[in-house]
Parts: C-alpha cells; structure tokens; sequence
C-alpha cells in the first residue's frame, strides 16, 4: 500500500541529498587554492551527471537487484521491473522507484566525498574513468552486501542506519588508497596550502548539515517516529561536534575557528549517520563529542606525522568518523529506539558490537584493495596525474579552459 | 639605493621568499599580478567562445635595497624562482631616489634597511 506521507517525504529526502553533492562541492571547493576551485566544483557537478545515469541504466541493479553474493546483477538493468508499485523487502509504503532514486543520491555523493584526498592534481579524464569504475566495483557491491536483499552483511544483522560503512567508511579508506597512490601534491612540505575562500566552506558546510536531514531522517523511508528520531539525533550529534572542535581548538591552539567548528560539524553529522535511527539523544551528544576528538587526532597529528597528503581530509573526517560511528552503534543501539534493531553493548548484547567491527573490517579491506587495483589499472592506460607544470599553474585552466574569477576586467 | 622588482611564478613565492630571508633581506611588497611574456598565456573558453592568449597569473615582486644588497638579492630571487622553463619571470633593476621611513622621517639608506 503506497502512503502519500511517506512518499512525499522520502522525494523530499531525495531532493535534499541531492543538494548535498553541490554543497560537498563549496565545502571543498573552498578548501583548495584558487587556482584549482573549478576543477572541484566540476568534479562534484560531473559526478551528479554521470551517475544519475549510471544509476538508472544499472547501478542500482547491482546495488540493490536481489541476491548474488557479491552483488546484484543486472537483472534491474534500465530500471526493468523497477516500477511505481511499492517493493517490500525495501519500503512496502513507498513506489519502488522512490526508494531507487533516494538511494541513487546517496550513490551520487558517495564517490564524491573521494575528491577531497587527491583534490588539485588529478587528470579529469582519468577522474570520470575512476568514478564510473569505483562506483561499480566497490561502491555497487558494498552498498549491495550491507542493504541488499541477499547481501551477507546484511544477513549477518549489521546495523547502519544511513550508510556509516557503505558511504563513508567506503569513500573514505578509498581517500586514503588514492592519496598515497597518487602521491603528495608539489611544492605543499613549506607552505600548506591555506583555504582559499572559507565562506564557501562555511556555506558548504550548511548545505551538508541541511541536506543530512533528508539522508538521516529520509533513511526511516517513512514519515513516521522513527524519521523523527533520526532527524532529531543528527541535528544534535553535529551541534556537539561542532561544539567538541572548536573547544579543542580553544585549548589546543589558542583560538576557536570557524573552519575547526566546520569540520567538527561535518565529523559529527558523519558519526551519526550509521547509529541515527538506533540510538537516542544521550547517546548522540557523546558521538558527537568524540567524533571530533577522534578525527581532530587523525587530522591534526597523525596525518603529519605519517606525511600522505589527504588534501581536504576524506579519509581523516569521513573514515576515521565513520568507524567510530559504526562502533558507537554497536555500543549504543536499543531497541527501544527501533525493535526493528537490536540492543548495543551497553544494552546487554556485546555480539553486536563484534558484527560492527566485521563490517567495518570487511568495508576497510575491500574498498582499500579494490581501489588501489583500479587506480593502477587506469594509471597503466594514461597518466591519472597532471604533470608538474599543470600542477602549478592549476586545474581549472589547464583541465578546464576557464577560470573562476577575474582579476582585471 | 636601487629599487629591486621581479615577476615570478606564483608558486615560486615560497622558495624566493626563503632565499630572501637566507641572506637577510627582509623587507618586501608582494603583490598578485597579470602578465605574460614569451609564455603567451593560455587558451580560455567560455559557452564556447575562445580567448587565446589570456593573461597569466604572476607574482610581483618590490624589494628596495642599498647597494651591497643589489647582488645577494638578485642572486637570491634567480635561485629560488628558476625552473629553466618559459615563464620563469624577469627582475629589473632602478635607481632608487629617495626612502622615508613615516614612523620615523629617516631618510636615505637609513630608511632601506
């Protein structure tokens, strides 16, 4: 039985995690020189056109067509026998192809939240042939094993609610696989490259915040409490967050700053994103508190000392956010939020906990892999870097022929 | 005195700028600045229509120093910014007629350094 509520609310959901890709794209955008914004902004854009239409011609068979193991086949290839009728296994008051294009959006933003790690000196041409192959062989068959009818991590009861694992541990371990492959950017060991328009990242960051309401509470995939509960568990876990960084600015370096309370919302709107319709309001403020502890570590010292050059920090917001994230499901996901759940450590059920720590496990090793192996393979056909002299001179004039703004009319 | 000014590539200011500070000079104007030389500039194209030869980002340079200066300053500026390719910028060199420090209404070679 199709419910007009529902409906309604997930296309809605649906359209604000669309806005999330383009605000990924000021959110990063804003982060790189002013000699690369374009190149960003096209890398977002370009992503959100080639993949709706991958999606609709088979990624979301592979996705979501039931049942092969490692993943869904083509059997829903053009959409066939993906119709307006509700398909239960997924959302039974929904039409199928609003549950297909909500999750399409997901598919779309996944890829891109990659472009922070290797942002300001990768071919364009080389980047759409590693989106169009990473989204089908890693993205496709992880969203595949852990919301898949038939998928074995969904089989073995792992909780995430909104895509902890299939969204940002996945692109964020495969931030960290291409930023040691394509190596650091020049010339940044004396002069880390400071952000080039923090408005932007500032209005980027809304535009997540906002758009996560449609990823979190949209993932209910119906407007009902538990919608509620997820909508009001994000908004909370990325006020703390936002709060936790800046704090730890505060007493770290001195000062709070925005780009800090950025960050931090952004690492708790992460955090949250797999426990959000598992956990309560309690719970959420302590997610978002460590969230920011946890990646403020992972960004702000490992990462120096380890020397890879993770440009925009993928893997150090988006990763190490979402691990914890997945785990803090295990640790605090009850019952009494969703009975269609089950009950964390702290309510009694360590097992949980353990099958948290597989899927995370299992997520990391893939996508590590699988896009290590891709990048070779494009990198054995062309050159995936620019060379030295587009580097410096930028990617919007040399993979794009124009530039943002003006100097002199 | 002489008036130092050098055109460079943008991502060169950070090595010129520690040349500089290696033989003391410490005083400098940066400024962003538009040009091009036998480099040419590049292609732009906007909904289609193409502007050849656009200008190209530089950095500009302004450095006044007094004559036992003029050397080590230059030197510095080549070491820092020569890559051996088109584009590598240009210094000039100008007679420098006076300097006032406002703080103070010093003048001269007292006012440079």
């Amino acid at each position: 039985m199709i419910n007009a509520g529902d409906t309604a609310w997930v296309l809605i959901s649906a359209a604000l995690v669309m806005l999330m890709t383009p605000g990924l794209a000021f959110f990063y955008g804003g982060m790189v020189r002013k000699k690369n914004v374009l190149s960003v902004l096209m890398q977002c854009f370009i992503v959100l056109c080639l993949l709706s239409v991958q999606w609709v011609l088979y990624g979301y068979s592979i996705s979501f067509a039931p049942g092969e193991g490692f993943w869904g086949g083509f059997k829903w290839f053009g959409l066939n026998g993906v119709g307006l009728e509700p398909y239960s296994d997924y959302a039974a008051t929904i039409p199928h192809q609003a549950f297909m294009i909500f999750q399409a959006m997901f598919a779309i933003i996944t890829p891109a939240l990659i472009i922070g790690a290797f942002a300001e000196r990768m071919k364009f041409s080389a980047f759409l042939i590693f989106i169009l192959l990473w989204s089908t062989f890693v993205y496709g068959p992880v969203c595949h094993w852990v919301w898949g009818v038939g998928g074995w991590l969904r089989k073995l009861g792992a909780l995430d609610f909104a895509g902890g694992t299939v969204v940002h541990i996945n692109a964020g371990i495969a931030a960290l696989a291409t930023a040691l492959v394509i190596g650091k950017r020049k010339n940044i060991e004396k002069n880390i490259p400071a952000p080039h328009n923090m408005s932007f990242v500032v209005l980027g960051t809304a535009l997540l915040w906002f758009g996560w309401f449609g990823f979190n509470a949209g993932s209910a995939l119906a407007a009902n409490g538990l919608a509620v509960n997820a909508f009001v568990v994000t908004n909370t876990a990325a006020a703390a967050a936002g709060l936790s960084w800046a704090f730890i600015e505060w007493i770290r370096n001195g000062k709070p700053t925005i780009f800090g309370a950025a960050s931090g919302a952004v690492a708790g709107l992460v955090a949250i994103t797999p426990a959000a319709g598992f956990v309560s309001v309690i719970p959420a403020i302590l997610i978002g508190i460590l969230v920011s502890v946890f990646c403020f570590i992972s960004v702000g010292i490992v990462k120096p000392r380890m020397g890879y050059d993770d440009a925009l920090d993928a893997f150090g917001v988006h990763c190490i956010g979402g691990i914890w994230g997945a785990l803090a499901t295990g640790l605090f996901a009850s019952k009494a939020v969703n009975s269609a759940g089950a009950d964390g450590l702290f309510f009694g059920n360590p097992k949980q906990f353990i099958i948290q720590l597989a899927a995370v496990g299992a997520t990391l090793i893939y996508s590590f892999v699988a896009t290590t192996i891709i990048y070779k393979v494009i990198d054995l056909i062309m050159v995936v870097r620019v060379n030295e002299k587009e580097e410096a001179m930028g990617l919007d004039l040399t993979q794009h022929h124009e530039r943002a703004c003006t100097v002199l009319e | 005195m002489k008036l130092i000014i050098a055109i460079i590539q943008p991502d060169k200011l950070e090595e010129v700028k520690e040349e500089l500070y290696r033989v003391e000079v410490n005083l400098i104007t940066v400024s962003e600045v538009l040009g091009h030389g036998r480099q040419k500039g590049v292609t732009e194209i906007y909904r289609g229509a193409k502007e050849s030869g656009n200008l190209l980002r530089k950095v500009r340079l302004e450095i006044a120093v007094n004559e036992n200066f003029v050397e080590p300053t230059v030197n510095a500026i080549i070491k820092g910014a020569k890559t051996g390719e088109t584009g590598d910028g240009k210094i000039f060199i100008l007679d420098l007629k006076e300097c006032i420090r406002i703080r103070t209404e010093e003048r001269g070679s007292l006012a440079i350094g």
